[in-house]
């Protein structure tokens, strides 16, 4: 009798997505989905697909989607979770949307500590566009918009949104993450896991941030690609817990 | 039937709102409609409704999106300048088919302009205001019982056509008083099985959106907006028509404007011109049947706004050239007078023409 130890969750829809080779957008979504099939609320969770390479984020999962306007998924999240409290509503935005055009809409969000879970993939680049800088670009990291690097003097720093994030109260769990290795799965799987215990919970707001590469716009193949997340994004974007969910419940 | 109690036109659209079953709203303060948020901001708590203030206008319209997509009945109110901000968000409403009652009480513009009662969003509230080819469905009151009334019909008209429905006041309107009475709402909100709920057992996932990368999909979604478009013209289109029978003078105004017409052809009239008023109700659809069909009996148009001449052109489009339409408006946030109607209807009246 063959036993199945592995198949696909039943929160992921059985479709090829559109996402480059390398690119960690599949294992995210992969990992939501587990979680969502984990906690048994598939039947009642709404999901928020914002502007960027994951806009198709509504066929793809096996859920109730609404897809929202660049940066606004939190604003749409925050009407959804209010007509629908006893759902669970998650968004899932790139670091364009989140952290350059709607940072007003994540940041009070944050600060009304809605019940809502916010996936945030951050590949420090504009990927659906073509490669363009983001407010989350390194400094000196060449894109189609900072053709000589990304200027200190003219574009400032990097913006490290978990971190000021982290300053507002409404914000109960908040961690970043990354899926470069199996080992950094396991913990990326768990602070997702955590992040929608917290929403479950009603306690506040939760967000994971979840490094990733981009090897289309990187111009690199995936092994560099990953390489060379662990070299500059990793230093400058620490792994860990920002916000942690006991924390709050003091 | 409810007894008349003395109102604000901005409360006697939120506690219409709630008559309609409206239980969540989302809204930024903005002059001169502070009443309408402030009164949801009392008023929904005791029915155990929602009320959200938003960071800003975008959020706000963006959080009437979700609602909506969720399925309930939802409400934001807001003045010209938070309008202009609305519209990103009301061009995703239009592409999602999603229902909900946007309030404009306009102010005087552009830029940052003033915070007296204007008349100047007609062409943003009428030909879409955002991008793309949509429309809204714009209702114009002209009295608070009407703001009331409307209110109601407005919720149902969103829920019947999936549509936004804006209700385009101003800032006089909103401010000031009269007597309302609150009738009972006798339409049920419909079933929405295509909302964002969570799947509760359904099989197939819902799925709220605009995108349609192929364009030909992309057309074919235009072509059942437009459908939908052209049933609303056909079956939605009110208007009233006031001492219009035997006018050789017909002034075309809305809202604000039209009582203040009142007035002026009363005088008019007393000094021997015959002269009525055409209102439009619905600025979208406008109503253009009654304007041609006047054509056979009134000599000449005069349409007053607040504005520096934006409702005219639809009528110049309906007349199509048959009587001369001509214009008298005041801009910027100024009321204009019925004296100063009166002389311009005199002037058309001697032949002198108008502004």
């Amino acid at each position: 009798m063959a036993e199945k130890v592995f198949g696909r969750p039943e929160s992921l829809a059985d479709i090829p997505t559109h996402y480059c080779p390398g690119c960690h957008h599949g294992i995210i979504h992969r990992l939501v989905a587990e979680v969502i099939d984990e906690l048994k609320v598939m039947d009642k969770t709404i999901g928020i697909a914002s502007v960027g390479c994951s806009v198709l984020a509504y066929d793809y999962f096996n859920l109730d989607m609404v897809q929202a306007a660049h940066g606004r998924a939190p604003a749409v999240a925050t009407g959804v979770k209010r007509v629908h409290p006893e759902g669970v509503v998650f968004t899932y935005q790139g670091d364009g949307d989140i952290a350059a055009i709607g940072t007003a809409e994540v940041v009070h969000a944050a600060a009304r500590g809605e019940r809502i879970t916010t996936i945030f993939v951050n590949n420090a680049i504009y990927g659906m566009t073509g490669g363009q800088m983001a407010p989350t670009s390194l400094v000196n990291q060449v894109t189609t918009t900072s053709p000589y690097g990304r200027k200190l003097e003219s574009a400032g720093m990097p913006i490290r949104l978990t971190e000021m994030l982290a300053t507002l109260d409404g914000a109960k769990y908040l961690a970043r993450v990354a899926v470069n290795t199996p080992a950094n799965m396991a913990k990326a799987k768990a602070a997702i896991k955590k992040a929608f215990e917290t929403q479950i919970a009603g306690i506040g707001f939760s967000m994971v941030e979840v490094l990733s590469t981009c090897p289309t716009n990187w111009g690199m193949t995936p092994i560099e690609s990953a390489a060379w997340m662990e070299k500059n994004m990793m230093p400058y974007y620490p792994l860990g817990t920002y916000r942690s969910g006991e924390e709050a419940a003091k | 039937m409810a007894e008349k109690i003395l109102m604000k036109g901005n409360e006697a659209i939120g506690e219409a709102s709630v008559v309609a079953g409206c239980r969540h709203y989302f809204g930024y303060p903005i002059t001169p409609q502070s009443e309408l948020i402030e009164y949801m901001a009392k008023r929904l708590p005791q029915v155990n409704g929602v009320f959200l203030q938003a960071e800003s206008e975008i959020s706000a319209i963006n959080m009437v999106y979700g609602a909506a997509a969720a399925g309930c009945r939802v409400m934001t109110s807001s003045s010209s300048p938070g309008i202009s901000l609305k519209q990103e968000g009301i061009s995703y409403i239009a592409g999602s088919q999603l229902p909900c009652v946007i309030v404009n009480m306009q102010r005087g513009g552009p830029g940052l302009g003033s915070i007296q009662p204007g008349q100047a969003d007609y062409f943003q509230a009428t030909k879409g205001g955002g991008h793309g080819d949509y429309r809204n469905i714009v209702l114009a009151p002209n009295s608070v019982q009407e703001m009331a009334d409307i209110t109601i019909d407005a919720f149902d008209l969103a829920d019947k056509w999936r549509n936004a429905v804006m209700i385009l006041g101003d800032g006089a309107l909103g401010q000031m008083m009269e007597p309302v009475e609150f009738k009972e709402s006798s339409a049920k909100p419909p079933e929405k099985p295509w909302a964002a709920t969570g799947l509760h057992g359904r099989k197939t996932h819902n799925v709220i959106n605009s995108l349609f990368l192929q364009p030909d999909l992309m057309e074919n979604h235009n072509h059942v907006l437009q459908a939908k478009y052209a049933q609303i013209q056909a079956t939605e289109t009110r208007w009233e028509s006031l001492q219009t029978e035997d006018a050789d003078i017909v002034v075309v105004a809305y809202g604000i404007t039209s009582r203040i017409a009142q007035t002026a052809i009363g005088k008019a009239r007393a000094a021997g011109v015959k002269v009525g008023i055409l209102r439009p109700i619905t600025l979208w659809p406008f109503p253009s049947k009654p304007l041609v069909d006047l054509c056979s009996t009134a000599k000449a148009f005069i349409v007053f706004e607040m504005s520096a001449g934006q409702m005219i052109e639809d009528v110049k489009l309906a007349v199509n050239g048959a009587c001369p339409v001509y214009f008298h408006g005041r801009t910027g946030g100024m009321l204009p007078t019925p004296k100063e109607l009166y002389e311009n209807i005199m002037n058309v009246a001697r032949g002198e023409g108008g502004k």
